[in-house]
């Protein structure tokens, strides 16, 4: 199935002794553990980096709809491109992710945790469902956990049907919902109408397994590593042109030459942080650190050496976004066309500097306009390419 | 979802037919489980083959050589993206990040996943798609 690991460090994860963390946690009272998840600093690592003790203290606080439960959901719709990071916690510690949702679950009051799962993934479901079997089993999922009166929690595993847009969490809710993965207006948030309009945490496989970490190794541990701003370890999904492509775990605040030079990609052209959403980084800047005050990201990190067209990369992440826009909202949708269409011209080199600016101001617009994530997000790629690489792009006489 | 999901595991379409009974049985309007239909990459009206070859086209398996992987499979498939065999047994698609960047170019069939493909290897894979094929005939011929 996995025929290889990915892994290319040890992580932390592997030294965590088992329900450690649930353990600690059930000595704590629900405010208690609010407080240390807010005490360790971590922060959402999906790549939007929401404070995780402040969205579980906003379901905490946030009152249940008549006859209704709160939730806890695990947002495994792992699409950036170059992101593969879950997809490896997933096979090699679903426990501890499982861990951390029951965790969750216990500080904001939730009695169903739902795993919302990429289509893409379907191949570890059966995997998965054993591990959730087990547990239950184990009485850790359940009626009276661990053998707490009240404390009941189960989790279900929902399958996804192949649309990145869902990895964004109104549109991951739309689509449990059964509904097409349409992002909704915000607020209201998640964390106070969510899944059947009751309050719902969603949070990234990563920074539930985190959560359970920290409550095994204490807020304090946590918070001592990486930046002020970053705190603790970050995994890390490395591809593309360099001797050892896989995941690492690295502090947050590594300089993008660090981790190059780990990785055996010494004397790349450039680097994509963040998937085709993030930035293009070229080589005057790989002092720049990775952290959510300087290039901030969900893991991907994508090396191109030497010899790769900038431009083939910019063609590549738009048709990407063209083809998984949901359509909703006008700016994404056709703003994401014209700049394929722009990038299509400067292939042919037909593009004059005029229209290049008026694209980049077409992408300020996307930037500011769109509804979700995906919009907003969707021309920085193309935009750090042009502000990079125009020597490169511009005026090209050979037709591919 | 899970509805549509388990109907096209079975039937490998989902028809109009199929999605008014649906419908019916929700109490909702049809065209709101036609647009959940074809809002998701997964789910498909039109019919597919037994095998659907989903190629990642990302930017990773770009750099590890998926565009020859993709040559080859269009040859000896015999078909373009977006197209079924006429005998039924195979479709052709391009997905998005499959999750594989550091073992690319990589190919997801039905439910399993292939990892460095090669040119050459594609040749397999299809071979033993077509092995399995058989087998799948006779058990439902025995059903």
């Amino acid at each position: 199935m996995n025929p290889v690991s990915s892994k290319k460090t040890p992580f932390t994860f592997d030294s965590i002794e088992p329900e450690s963390g649930l353990k600690s946690a059930l000595g704590k009272s629900r405010a208690d553990i609010i407080a240390e998840i807010s005490a360790s600093g971590l922060r959402g690592r999906g790549g939007a980096g929401f404070p995780t003790g402040t969205k579980w203290n906003l379901a905490a606080a946030a009152k249940v709809k008549a006859g209704g439960n709160k939730y806890v959901v695990c947002n495994a719709d792992e699409g950036e491109p170059g992101t593969f990071k879950d997809r490896v916690i997933l096979l090699e510690h679903a426990d501890l992710v499982f861990e951390g949702m029951t965790i969750g679950a216990l500080a904001v009051g939730a009695k169903l945790g739902i795993l919302y799962l990429r289509g893409e993934y379907v191949y570890m479901r059966p995997h998965l469902d054993a591990v959730l079997q087990r547990r239950r089993h184990q009485k850790l999922l359940g009626t009276a956990i661990a053998g707490r009166e009240g404390f009941d929690f189960d989790i279900q595993i929902h399958m996804g049907a192949g649309a990145y847009v869902c990895g964004e969490e109104t549109a991951l809710i739309e689509s449990l919902e059964g509904c097409r993965g349409e992002p909704r207006n915000r607020p209201p948030f998640p964390v106070d109408t969510g899944f059947d309009g009751q309050p719902t945490i969603v949070n990234n496989v990563e920074t539930l397994a985190w959560a359970a970490c920290i409550l095994s190794r204490s807020a304090h541990w946590f918070k001592s590593i990486g930046t002020d701003k970053s705190a603790g370890y970050k995994l890390f999904s490395v591809s593309g042109d360099c001797r050892e492509p896989g995941v690492y775990e690295f502090p947050l605040g590594i300089s993008v030459a660090e981790l190059l030079q780990k990785v055996g990609g010494e004397g790349a052209k450039a680097v994509q942080v963040g998937g085709a959403s993030g930035h293009c980084i070229p080589a005057s800047e790989f002092s720049r650190r990775i952290a959510f005050e300087d290039i901030s990201t969900g893991g991907s990190i994508i090396v191109f050496g030497p010899g790769r067209d900038m431009l083939e990369v910019a063609k590549n992440f738009m048709e990407f976004f063209v083809e998984e826009s949901c359509g909703q909202c006008t700016p994404c949708r056709v703003g994401n066309a014209k700049l394929l269409e722009g990038v299509g011209l400067l292939e042919r080199g037909e593009c004059s500097m005029q229209y290049v600016q008026e694209l980049l101001g077409l992408s300020e617009t996307m930037q500011l306009a769109s509804k979700c994530g995906l919009g907003q997000s969707s021309p920085n790629a193309f935009v750090s390419i042009v502000k990079h690489f125009k020597d490169e792009i511009m005026g090209r006489t050979l037709v591919h | 979802m899970p509805v549509l999901q388990e109907l096209q595991r079975n039937h490998a379409t989902i028809s109009d037919f199929a999605m008014q009974v649906i419908a019916d049985e929700l109490g909702i309007h049809p065209a709101e489980v036609y647009g959940v239909t074809s809002f998701y990459a997964f789910l498909r009206q039109e019919s597919r083959g037994r095998f659907v070859f989903r190629l990642c086209q990302t930017v990773s398996c770009d750099l590890a050589g998926k565009s020859r992987v993709a040559c080859q499979l269009e040859n000896d498939l015999g078909i373009g993206f977006g197209e079924t065999t006429a005998d039924g047994r195979f479709s052709l698609e391009w997905a998005s990040c499959l999750g594989m960047c550091d073992q690319g170019p990589a190919l997801l069939v039905n439910d399993r996943i292939f990892t460095r493909v090669t040119p050459e290897r594609v040749h397999e894979i299809i071979d033993e798609c077509k092995r399995t094929f058989g087998a799948h005939a006779r058990q439902a011929a025995h059903a």
